[in-house]
């Protein structure tokens, strides 16, 4: 079984994002980015079931700028047996990536889709959903539990209130939760033979897919500031204020 | 003009992330109408009926939409949103709404919305991006509009509607997935991402034996849900689930109680909508204290045990 890994290359979640002075987006000049971290636990979870013997294959995939080819090194590092960068400059909305996605996987082939199951910049938290749709595959979003099965995949999932477990026929699509593993620190030996796996490159341009933008985003602002408050000397001011002044208690 | 809300439910009633929903539709200024699939789901339309602002029910009752299976629903809506010439198709933004909405709109070859907090008119939207901590302004062009509203900026319709009842036909059974096992979790305490009082742990709480000794009973005096920081939870104090923050849970509840807590940026985007936020922390340079409206600077293993025994 091959499973295709989407990942996305993203502000570092430490970083403290700014938003450009003309309000047209935000700062990513000289700012550290790093794999969405969504998107590192399901390279984690794909490696795993290699590992487990359950698949065979692990193929790490990314649409955007040729610095994507870093974030596919990383989840070659992690694990991943190859890598296809599906190349653009073009801003890719999530709806875009789902098509240029579902480009790479008729390519490929995979039984299994695991992406992540949202990225922390646009926190869209679509493009799993989006690419499913598209290949008329069964979906399970934010799951925390994955079985393989013969010809189906238990997921169990983390929905408001609880967990739900779903059985899908594969070729399926999961959408990786925090809870569904730890993802490993790549090791210096494996960051080095990463750097000689293969990494194919493909244009978005000859993918035969509409990949232009359907939303404009018009202006990005700061939230209003949250205006720190007064310090309590005590306890006994604190419960006073709490159930006085704010009355929350 | 018309809207479409996508009723949640349990076949008995109606999540209070479709109340919030509807509000959100009724901005649009034209009719909402509400799609309810379900199965012996009498009572869930009873309840749609009532509120106030909806124009029609139209209910599906089948067998495959006993489970809220995400295959089978999205084709449905795919087909009364193209027959009905909806503007918009709206659904909370619950782990229900997320999972369904970008489906939908796949399926109909538009962009979809998500986590929507404010609508100035059909096609303008605002929403969050970077965990809060940007808000973008959105504009569509898109003849349908697919959107999840996050339900803490819209309030929850109330009664007082009569909407027409219309049964439509069902879709497909696709057959693609199907629901094994529920585990709805029966904590005395409520859910981390709805609670109204949230008591949330950081790494100055030393370990997860303080952790729980120190906050539990705080949490259980004030009802409240526990969260912990990204610190805590690396340390091992509590599971991956309790993390509030950038990559774990946002949470906006009317009073976060921070123990010991240091006020990580990625902390911060994860509850910095809270209304009112207490930071308990024995250094008065924590940048918690910043954010928040009552700052003790104290002790946390003196602090918090006395303000349990003083609630």
């Amino acid at each position: 079984m091959k499973i295709l890994v989407p990942v996305k290359r993203v502000v570092d979640y430490n970083v403290k994002v700014r938003v450009k002075s003309d309000n047209s987006g935000v700062e990513l000049a000289g700012v550290k980015m790093s794999i969405n971290p969504f998107d590192e636990i399901a390279v984690e979870e794909a490696v795993r079931l290699r590992e487990a013997g359950t698949a065979t294959e692990v193929v790490a995939v990314s649409c955007g700028t040729t610095a994507s080819q870093e974030t596919l090194r990383n989840a070659l590092a992690m694990g991943a047996d190859r890598a296809v960068l599906v190349e653009t400059d073009a801003e890719l909305q999530p709806l875009a990536v789902a098509k240029l996605l579902k480009a790479v996987a008729e390519r490929e082939q995979p039984q299994m889709v695991i992406c992540g199951k949202q990225a922390i910049d646009d926190d869209a938290n679509q493009t799993g959903q989006m690419l499913a749709a598209l290949m008329g595959w069964p979906q399970a979003t934010f799951a925390s539990k994955v079985v393989v099965n013969g010809d189906v995949v238990s997921v169990t999932r983390e929905i408001d209130g609880g967990l739900e477990t779903v059985e899908l026929k594969m070729p399926a699509l999961v959408t990786a939760d925090l809870r569904l593993n730890e993802p490993r620190y790549a090791t210096l030996p494996n960051i080095m033979k990463a750097k000689k796996k293969p990494l194919d490159v493909l244009a978005a341009a000859e993918l035969g897919v509409d990949f232009a933008p359907r939303l404009r985003h018009v202006r990005h602002a700061e939230p209003a500031a949250r205006k720190g408050g007064v310090k309590v000397a005590d306890v006994a001011e604190l419960v006073n204020k709490l159930r006085n002044e704010a009355k929350v208690i | 003009m018309k809207t479409l809300v996508i009723a949640e439910h349990d076949n008995s009633r109606l999540a209070t992330a479709t109340l919030n929903a509807v509000t959100a539709a009724a901005r649009f200024g034209g009719e909402v109408d509400l799609l309810l699939a379900g199965h012996g789901c009498d009572a869930v339309a009873a309840q749609a009926q009532a509120l106030a602002g909806v124009t029609r029910v139209l209910k599906v009752d089948a067998a495959h939409y006993a489970e809220p299976l995400v295959e089978n629903l999205a084709v449905l809506v795919q087909r009364v949103v193209s027959e009905g010439g909806y503007r918009a198709v709206l659904a909370g933004a619950s782990s229900f709404g997320k999972n369904l909405s970008p489906r939908v709109a796949a399926l109909l070859d538009v962009a979809a919305v998500s986590d929507v907090v404010a609508i100035s008119a059909p096609g303008r939207y605002e929403r969050p991006i970077y965990a809060g901590n940007v808000m973008v302004s959105v504009e569509s062009d898109q003849t349908v509009d697919v959107l999840t509203v996050r339900t803490t900026a819209f309030d929850a319709v109330v009664d007082g509607g009569s909407a027409a009842l219309e049964a439509l036909a069902a879709g497909p059974d696709l057959a693609l997935s199907r629901v094994i096992g529920r585990e709805l979790s029966k904590s005395e305490r409520p859910e981390l991402g709805d609670a109204a009082i949230v008591v949330s742990g950081g790494r100055g709480l030393g370990s997860g034996e303080n952790y729980h000794r120190l906050l539990e009973p705080l949490a259980d005096a004030l009802g409240a849900a526990l969260g912990a920081s990204r610190a805590a939870v690396d340390a091992g104090f509590v599971p991956n689930d309790y993390q509030v923050g950038q990559t774990g849970k946002i949470v906006a509840p009317g009073l976060y109680v921070a123990v010991g807590i240091s006020g990580a940026i990625q902390h911060l985007a994860g509850m910095k909508d809270s209304k009112v936020i207490v930071a308990i922390n024995k250094d008065p340079d924590a940048p918690i204290f910043q954010v928040a409206d009552y700052g003790l600077v104290a002790d946390l293993f003196d602090a918090v045990p006395a303000l349990t025994s003083s609630l």
